[in-house]
């Protein structure tokens, strides 16, 4: 049973499939952005995120932890001085994964996977204003609903009214139909 | 060993086969192009995903 094993296999043994992870990470870290299988780009986002952390951290330790997947100095530089500086404002989901369709070759489906733009302080506002929106809406649909609730006596008896019409609309509509079957019928004639 | 009788006649195989049919795939309007494409995924005709994600499309 696989009870609280996490993780994907895809196919691979252990060595295969950190080889292949630590290649996906060199590359992504280097482009930013790469395009790879659904599969493969979730698990990717997982490891992501666990370097960008060992980036944020910045010590000795932590590089040499990253050295052991990032097989590129030169991208291992970037990684932590610049990647981990930009992701200050965020805490995690470094990473967006886009589903783009079907590769020609097997019809694997693809997505490609990016890192997310810099987090800035006009973002920070927009998102605040958002919310502040929202409360708004809320606190104006109560006032709304319980003005309905006054009106719910004289909306019964509209809703009979509407009832009444549906029915009617629907024997019209239904003429309608058999007029325009009638029409479609008689030029074959 | 258990044998069957009789041939199975094509009636009988084709009234099997009745459940055995393709479904249309999913498709929803590109809020960007218009052209019908898978929901979830990006546009592969104008390349956006949300407006933004712009894939390389290769213009004719």
């Amino acid at each position: 049973m696989r009870h609280r094993k996490a993780g994907k296999k895809l196919n691979r043994t252990s060595s295969h499939r950190r080889l292949m992870f630590r290649n996906m990470l060199t590359s992504f870290f280097d482009s930013e952005k790469i395009e790879t299988t659904d599969a493969k780009a979730k698990v990717l986002k997982k490891e992501v995120d666990k370097l960008i952390t060992l980036g944020k951290k910045g010590d000795l330790h932590s590089r040499r932890i990253a050295a052991k997947m990032i097989r590129d100095k030169e991208v291992l530089k970037k990684l932590f001085d610049d990647i981990a500086k930009r992701f200050k404002n965020r805490i995690s989901g470094y990473t967006r994964i886009v589903k783009l369709g079907w590769r020609q070759g097997d019809g694997a489906p693809t997505s490609l996977i990016e890192l997310l733009p810099d987090l800035g302080e006009e973002k920070k506002e927009k998102k605040v204003t958002k919310k502040e929106d929202k409360t708004k809406e809320k606190t104006t649909k109560k006032k709304k609903e319980t003005v309905s609730k006054a009106k719910t006596d004289k909306k019964s008896v509209k809703k009979e009214k509407k009832v009444k019409a549906k029915k009617v609309e629907e024997s019209k509509s239904e003429k309608e139909e058999n007029l325009q079957e009638k029409k479609r019928v008689k030029p074959k004639n | 060993m258990a044998v069957p009788k009789r041939k199975k006649s094509k009636s009988r195989r084709d009234k099997r086969r009745t459940h055995k049919k393709l479904s249309a795939p999913a498709l929803v309007p590109c809020p960007q192009c218009n052209e019908l494409k898978p929901p979830h995924r990006a546009c592969f005709y104008c390349g956006t995903y949300k407006g933004e994600e712009v894939i390389k499309i290769k213009e004719e």
